[in-house]
This record gives C-alpha cells, structure tokens and sequence, in this order.
C-alpha cells in the first residue's frame, strides 16, 4: 500500500515535461480539443424518466469581465460566508454585497496571478498563494511573504491550507509550513521527506493529518501526532496502464487532495482517486461518470461524495451515481447529464451551464457552489 | 557652534540607539524585596462605584487597592512580572492584569482580591480588554503583534488576530460592537519611506478585524478612548519626522506629537490634531480619557510631566474647518487646548470619576498619583504610594531617560526607545545633508559587553554616547550635568534582556534551531572548502551576546555612509528588531543574505539551500 522510492534527485527531462504540461494547463487553461459522445451514453428525449437517479441542479449565473471580474482565467475560488473570493489572472476579486472589489499588486497583493486560496476560519484571514509569493489577506490589510523576504520554499505556490495556527504550503520548489504564532518556517522536499519530485501541486491539511499532491511523485501524507511522512505512489509506475483497477493510487501526477471525514480524495491528469485509509477506489472515464480524465482539482463533501474540475466539465459524484455540468463539447449549449450505477446517461434539459468545461477551483456555499473555470467565475444557485 | 551640534546629536544618537523607552520600569533587580522596589505606577482603573482605586504598579509586580477619597491602600495583590495594562471584566468581578514579560494573564477576584487564576497569553501580553458579554478576552501582544482571544472561562486561546507591530492598547466602545487596539511600532514599509501605524478594528462578538483605519506618518501609537455616545474616538501619537536629518531638531518638528481622532463627530476619515505649540513640546503622549459629557479630553505627556486639557467643542469646530488634517500647523493647538497641568514624573496611565469631577493620573517616576479637580483643571491632592524612601542613582537615571531634554522640549530618550527598546525607524541624525548616514535604531537591552557604539563604532563608552554626543546631535540645548549623565549611563546599563520567545526555557533548540547552530558555527563550507576565519558567522558574531566587538566590512555598506566599516551588532533578541543592517534597508533576517549578500561578504551563505537558511535564522531567532 505504501510505496517509497528511493530519492532520484532532479532530472531535466521530466521537469521540462512537467513544466510544459503546466504551461499549458495555468495559462492557456483551454483544452485543445474536445472529445465527442462517449461509448454507452443513452440521450434522453425526457428530463428525467423514472429510474433515473435524482442528482442536484443548479442554475448556473456566470461572472466574467462584463460583469465585474478584472479577469476571465480564474485560478481559484473561496468562499468566505456572504463573500467570495476569486483568484484570477488579474488579481484577487472579492465578491460582496453584489458587486467586485479587486486586490492588485499596488496593494500589497504578491503577485498579479492568484493561483490558490485558503480561508482561515478562526481569524477570517484570507491567504492567497499566487506566481510571486503567499499573501495573508487581513482586515483589508495585505502581508506577502516570498523566498527573498521569508523562509517560503519558492514564490510559485500553488496551494494552500490553513489548520490551527499553522499555514501549509505548496510551491514549485517542495512544501512548507508557517507557523503563525512564532513565525518559523518548515521546509519540505526531497532531502526530508519521501518527495522524489518537489514540484508540490496541492495541499489539504486537517488536525490529524495534512496531504500533498505532489506533481509526479504521487500522494505524500504527514502525520501531524508523529511527524512521520508517508507516501502513496502508483502501483504501476509511470506509465498510463492500470493493470489492477483499484490496488493504489490512480497515477503519478497528483494534481489536487482534499482530505475530509478521514478520506483522501486524490485527483490526477490520469484520474482520480478515492482513499478510506485501507482500501483504493479509482475512478476513469471508461468506468466511472467522469467526464474526463484530466482533472484540475477535486473537493469531497464527505466520505462518499465529491466534486471534481475537470478540462472537460464540473462532475459530481453521489457515492454511486455520477452527474456532470458543462456547456456541451460539441454544440457549447449548457448539458447535465446523469449516469447511474449501471453506467446508463441520462440528459437532463437545463438552461444554464459552468462559465466554461475547464474547471480550475470549486468551493461551497451552503448547497450552492462556486467554480472557477478559464473562462470566468460561475456561481450555481442550488434548484430545489 | 556646528562642532557643538553635532555633538549634541551624536549624543542623542546614542541615546536613541541605546534606550529603550518601551520597558518602562525594568531595571536588573531581580532580587529586590518588595519594600525594595519602587511601585511605579503605570495605568489606574476605578471601581464600578467609584470607591476603590485600583492601581497597576509594574515595577513592584503587584496591584494595589486604595481608597479613592483617601488615598489608603487597602489591598495589595501580587501579580506576574511587569505587568503592563488590566480593566474589569464588564460585571466588574474580575480584574484581568497582563504580565508582559511573563507572557500571561492574571484574573483576580475583585470581591476576594485572590487570584483565580494564571492563563498563558500571546508574547508580552500589554493590555486586555473583555467582549461586552464577559465570554471573551481579548489581549494585546506587543511582540506577537496580534491580538489573542481568550475563552473567559477557561483561559483557553481561541485564536490570534493579526493586529499592528507592537501590539499594545486595547479600547471597547460604550455600546461593545467594537474593540479598538493600538500598536507602538509602526508597521513595515518600505525602506525610507514614511511610516505608517493602524488602528485595528475588531468586531468583537465576532472575534474578527473588521477594518484597519490607516494612520499616514504615524510612529508610535499609545492609549485610545472612546465617547460615551460612541461618536468620537481619540488616540495619542508620535509624528516622527526621520527622514530629514535630526539637525533640524532646532527648526522644530523632530516629532510632533498628536492625537488621531475619528469617529462620526469629525465627519471625515481620521484627522491627526496637534497637541504642540509653536515653541514649545508635550512629549510622549501616553494616555487619553474622554469627559462623560464629552466635553474635555485629557492626555498625559510621559516625557513632558503634564496633562493636557482640551475643549471637545472647539476641537471638533477647529477639525471640521481643517478636515485634511492639522499636523503641520503647531498653532493650532491654541484653538482648542485649555490646560496644561503640570503632575509628576512620567504621568502615564489615567481615569476619570464617573461624573467626570476627579482625574487621577499615575506618575510613574514619581510613584504618586496626581488628583487633578476638573472643574478648576488643578491638583488638588497627590497620592504617595509606599515604596523606598530615597531616589536612587538608577532612579534618577530613569527619570533622565523619560524626561525630554531636546531644545524646547521636543523630545526624550523614551520617544526613540519606547518603554526602554526601540522605535522600528531609520533616522538620518546628523547634519552632513540629507540621507546621508541613515541609521537604524537598536534594541539597548544588556549592553555591557556590546561597546563600542554607534553603527560606526564611533563612541567606546555610554558616557560618551550619552553625553556629549546626545546634547549636541539631539538635544541641541543643555547637557545633563555629569551626576546626571552617570545616572543615566547607569539606568541604561541596568537594563536586561527581555525574555527570548523563541528559545525553550530549559536552553534547548529544536531540531532546526541546532541545525541553524551548527551553520552558525561552521568552519567548512558545504564544499568542503574552509570558510576564512573573518567569514564564519561565529567569527564577527562570538562570545555569548553576539558581537566580536569590533567592525568589519561586510559589504553592506552604502555610498551614503561616512564609514566603510560597521560595529558588529550584538544578537540579543535579534528577532525583535527588523529591519536589519546597520541602515534598515533589510526588511528580514532573510534578506541579509537572499538580497544583501551577494559576493558572501556577510558570511559565507551562498552555499546554503533554502532550508538551511531557515535553519540558521531559527538559531538567530534563539539569540
């Protein structure tokens, strides 16, 4: 189940690989192409006929630059009660009271490029991880913390997570943590930890444990009661092939965790996977309802049902039924479809959809949601 | 005459660099008896009827209760080691008390006078202030620069709010729907920049900052009140003028000192309103009440030993004329200030009779408390509280140190050196042109063994920077006499190093602080190459408080300065004191070596990784 690998050091090769793939994930953000109808998708004439899993709607309101966003490539989402946060291209949006206020670097912000967000519910400070550093959002107030100033592990962070009075980091050079009372700085990486890559792509921490999604070198866990780390690699390698289905994790390129009710929930460019802390359970487009193996980013609700960003549409999975939300790959016109344990699709009529397929960040109000996409920020109003 | 100056400001370079007014009260005593110690008065509270004063005397460790009307102490309650601020919890049967240097709370029965109960706070708790329904504490820390909240009933920290640097002075509004805190340093911004200060808005049924009122130019932020009717708030500043050169001391304006008032009475943003004259200071505004019928605002001078009286009315008639703000007209004053009483030394800390008659005012230095007839704006009765009979050396040297000596009273040595520390500014002292020689200010804890002084090493002994040199670069009028100036040097030396928050209280180091020991103390760089002797850490950096004594270039240097080498600061408490170098323009500890240090002048340090960075600053951190 645990899998440690001997430290391989850095290798050119593979991180230009790693890098080109994020060059085109964070700033093109837009899939090249799109796939058409998948094997065993039954369209519905009726919205939903009986039999048909019930699955939430949503009616989805869509931001943009139009309409008050500084930018359309929005990174990351927070929601903060009545306020949310967007982190986009162009500095960071807070929604409140109906209109858009934006935090730019001429206010302190680290970085133009918001790439992460965490809220720290004890304070209501907001952390802001971006392309240039990590910024604490207090009271209006704005403290930036980089590698030149701080002892933060490298300026590119790309997630971040607050737990008790610690902040814990994910950058492009290895993870870190801040803690906020005395102010040290832990480093983490391939010389500590068991990291074959340092290029830290998410973070969930909870007060037991804290989980990193580590670009390339799989699910890293530390125990917050030892000090201990773990990892989980893929049982197959680096390769794409799944020789068993649910033995490990699902691939290598860990881009996203969320870590709730004492299950991991692991997202992957390779798909995705699901941890209860004795057995596996992965998650492909061939077999499962998500739309697409590529996946951004993934939240879990509890330890049966989450949500996942994909490039190819906002799914959502109810432990055994699947829906998922986009404007159709093909037509562009908004889609729901609903696929139940059996694998049978349902199109739902809707007439409203996600601001755009390629899903960057997801957050939760009450039973609404807020999703960054590329193409804007979508805000989807729960429908009784 | 020029010789003369700048003398006189070196002098009060030293002083600025070596005292450090914030540490009111401390002197290396330890084994004093209680008979033995001076009570040092610092701030005054009055029971809910008005019967009982309650005053924190910080030098003694103790709150006394006395009798309002007759001055007789009726209770004296030991409490943790210089205490700094306490008030009532809102049903009045507790009192909180901050231990600052103990880095807790005191809660004490205020019917028994017992103490319930000892609860661990943030670092150098200074005031704490309870939410209108008594559930939560909240407590200002001055070197965690946050605000802790405490559960009311069980002590526990619920969370910390990021508050200004130096967190300190903690007000409620009459109705509880906000807690207003204060902060003594200003908070970071760029290097030769003006300073900037907040005051930090907290929701406090909420236990969030709901908003951060910006104060443009200020250094130094003491006590804030609030009107009963909640429309007005007032808080005492510095106005610190460090970016022209100190020699400018004889035009006046080295500070000005001043209130921040706000609030829906000023009909604008906030307005900085000048308590100054034309030609003469009122130094270290410290504490601020407001009349219950809002019609006078008190505010003690620590440095200028008087209190100053001002007409609400005229006040807010005069702001609203001038809504842009009146710090640079010293005349305005004359519109709106009606009294200055003179009291005792170092008045600080100050309460008012519920009916607004009677304003009793703690004389620090002076271990008395002035009575002060509102209605007459007169001391009627001064309080003498129980203590040594006869001023000592040291005494008096500390009264030197918080009375202001600058030319027209502009300024003390407390105004550079808050509570006996520093200020978080960079000045430009002396009179050779403008940004010429820009220094930052030091801590002046436990200096025995750190001289010479000066960045420059300029100045071998106290004496010399404190004398000489402080009357004609900073004072720019009379010298002390020299049984004044031994005094003094004798306060300064008596100062100890305040307990470091970084290092376990058995000694030992965390793994990442041993680590950093270890860079600290190594010969070979990680290539195996030998570091020269001049370019270890340990080597500049040696003996138990950090400093080989001697200066060195360490490539640091700017084209501004007049030396090419630089004293080897000590380390005590280093973590305090950013910004660093000897010129401020390193915002952290990091920045010495990720910005400052590119040809390994400072050290050898480019060889390490950035972890080992961390690990090495964590071991500073312990010094």
């Amino acid at each position: 189940m645990t899998h440690h690998r001997e430290h391989r050091g850095h290798r050119i090769g593979r991180t230009a690989f790693l890098f080109g793939i994020f060059v085109v994930v964070m700033l093109a953000g837009i899939p090249a192409a799109q796939s058409q109808q998948r094997p065993g998708h039954k369209v519905q004439a009726i919205a939903q006929e009986p039999g048909v899993p019930v699955m939430p709607r949503f009616r989805f309101e869509n931001f943009t630059t139009t309409n008050g966003l500084p930018d359309n490539h929005v990174f990351s989402v927070l929601v903060d009660g009545d306020r949310v946060w967007a982190g986009t291209e162009n500095g960071l949006a807070v929604y409140e009271k109906g209109t858009w206020k934006t935090y730019t670097t001429a206010d302190g912000l680290a970085h133009r490029a918001v790439l992460s967000l965490a809220f720290d519910q004890k304070t209501g400070d907001v952390w802001a991880g971006t392309m240039g550093g990590l910024s604490r959002i207090s009271g209006g107030k704005i403290d930036t913390y980089t590698q030149l100033n701080s002892g933060l592990s490298n300026d590119v962070v790309y997630g971040v997570s607050v737990e008790g009075e610690n902040v814990w980091v994910a950058t492009a050079a290895g993870a870190c943590r801040l803690n906020t009372r005395t102010g040290e700085w832990s480093l983490y990486n391939e010389r500590n930890t068991p990291m074959n890559e340092i290029w830290v792509y998410g973070v969930s921490a909870a007060p037991d444990k804290v989980y990193y999604a580590v670009w390339g070198s799989g699910l890293l866990e530390y125990n917050q009661k030892t000090g201990l780390w773990d990892k989980w690699d893929d049982p197959d390698g680096e390769n794409e092939m799944v020789l068993l289905k649910d033995q490990g994790l699902i691939h290598e390129i860990v881009t996203s965790v969320s870590y709730i009710d004492g299950v991991v929930w692991v997202a992957t460019y390779f798909g995705d996977s699901h941890y209860d802390g004795r057995y596996w359970h992965n998650f492909l487009t061939k077999d499962s309802g998500l739309p697409s193996n590529f996946t951004n980013t993934i939240r879990g609700i509890d330890r049966n049902r989450a949500w996942f960003g994909t490039d190819r549409g906002l799914a959502y999975y109810d432990g055994t039924n699947w829906s998922v939300y986009r404007p159709a790959l093909d037509t562009g016109k908004p889609e729901m479809t609903v696929r139940d344990a059996k694998g049978h699709v349902t199109d739902i009529p809707v007439k409203t959809a996600p601001a755009h397929n390629y899903i960057l960040g997801i957050d939760f109000q009450g039973r609404d949601l807020w999703v960054a996409t590329a193409r804007g920020l979508s805000h989807a109003i729960y429908q009784p | 005459m020029t010789r003369l100056f700048r003398a006189a400001g070196a002098a009060a370079l030293l002083c600025a660099v070596l005292w450090q007014p914030g540490m009111a009260g401390v002197s290396a005593q330890p084994a004093l008896t209680p008979e033995e110690r001076y009570a040092s008065p610092l701030e005054l509270l009055l029971s809910p009827d008005g019967a009982r004063l309650y005053v924190l005397c910080q030098s003694a460790d103790e709150v006394r209760v006395l009798n309002a009307a007759t001055g007789r102490v009726l209770q004296t309650i030991p409490v943790g080691h210089l205490p700094r601020g306490f008030s009532f919890s809102p049903d009045g049967r507790r009192l909180y008390v901050t231990n600052s240097w103990d880095d807790t709370v005191t809660v004490i029965d205020t019917y028994s006078g017992h103490v319930e109960a000892t609860w661990a706070a943030g670092f150098e708790p200074s005031s704490a202030v309870a939410n209108r329904t008594g559930q939560l504490l909240y407590v200002a820390d001055r070197i965690g620069n946050d605000i802790t909240v405490l559960d009311a009933a069980t002590g526990e920290t619920r969370t910390a709010l990021v508050a200004g640097r130096g967190a300190s002075y903690l007000a409620l509004s009459a109705d509880g729907s906000r807690l207003y805190a204060t902060h003594v340093y200003p908070n970071a911004t760029a290097h030769r920049t003006p300073p900037k200060s907040e005051i930090t808005v907290i929701d406090p049924a909420k236990a969030r900052v709901v908003d951060r009122m910006t104060l443009p130019d200020i250094a130094g932020v003491f006590h804030v009140a609030l009107s009963g009717d909640g429309r007005l708030g007032v808080a005492a500043q510095l106005h610190p003028k460090n970016l022209v050169p100190l020699a400018h001391v004889e035009h006046g304006w080295a500070f000005v000192d001043t209130l921040t008032v706000f609030g829906a009475d000023v009909d604008s943003k906030p307005v900085e309103v000048p308590l100054d004259e034309l030609d003469r200071y009122y130094a270290m505004p410290f504490g601020v009440v407001i009349a219950p019928d809002k019609s006078r605002i008190y505010v003690s001078h620590g440095a200028s030993e008087c209190v100053t009286v001002i007409d609400t009315r005229k006040m807010l008639s005069y702001v609203r004329r001038h809504p842009e703000g009146l710090a640079e007209n010293l005349a305005a004053s004359a519109n709106y200030v009606v009294a200055r009483i003179p009291v005792g030394k170092n008045p600080r800390g100050l309460v008012l009779s519920r009916d607004g008659t009677r304003l009793y005012v703690a004389n620090r230095l002076d271990d008395s408390i002035s009575v002060i007839d509102t209605r007459w704006n007169r001391v009627v009765r001064t309080i003498r509280l129980s203590g040594p009979k006869t001023i000592t050396p040291l005494r008096r040297g500390e009264q030197t140190f918080y009375h202001a000596y600058a030319f027209q009273g502009q300024f003390s040595c407390s105004n550079c050196h808050i509570d006996s520390t520093f200020d978080g500014l960079q000045w430009d002292l002396e009179p050779d042109g403008f940004g010429v020689d820009i220094v930052d200010n030091r801590l002046i804890e436990d200096l025995r063994g750190t001289e010479p002084f000066k960045w420059n090493g300029g100045n071998p002994t106290l004496v010399k920077e404190c004398g000489i040199r402080t009357e004609m670069y900073f004072w720019r009028s009379q010298n002390y006499d020299d049984l004044r100036l031994t005094d003094l040097v004798l306060y300064i030396r008596s100062l100890p190093s305040r307990p470091n928050r970084w290092r376990a209280a058995n000694g030992e180091l965390t793994p990442a602080q041993e680590r950093g020991r270890a860079i600290f103390n190594r010969t070979l760089d990680k290539l195996g190459q030998a570091i020269p002797e001049a370019n270890r850490c340990s080597y500049c950096h040696s003996g138990p408080k950090g400093t080989s004594q001697k200066s060195f270039d360490v490539g640091t240097g700017k084209s501004t300065d007049n030396s090419g080498v630089l004293d080897t600061p000590q380390l005590m408490n280093v973590a305090l004191t950013a910004p660093y170098l000897h010129d401020g323009s390193a915002q952290s500890l990091e920045e010495i070596w990720t910005v400052y240090n590119p040809h390994d002048q400072h050290g050898r340090t480019n060889d390490l990784t950035k972890d080992e960075l961390n690990d090495l600053i964590e071991y500073l951190r312990t010094r």
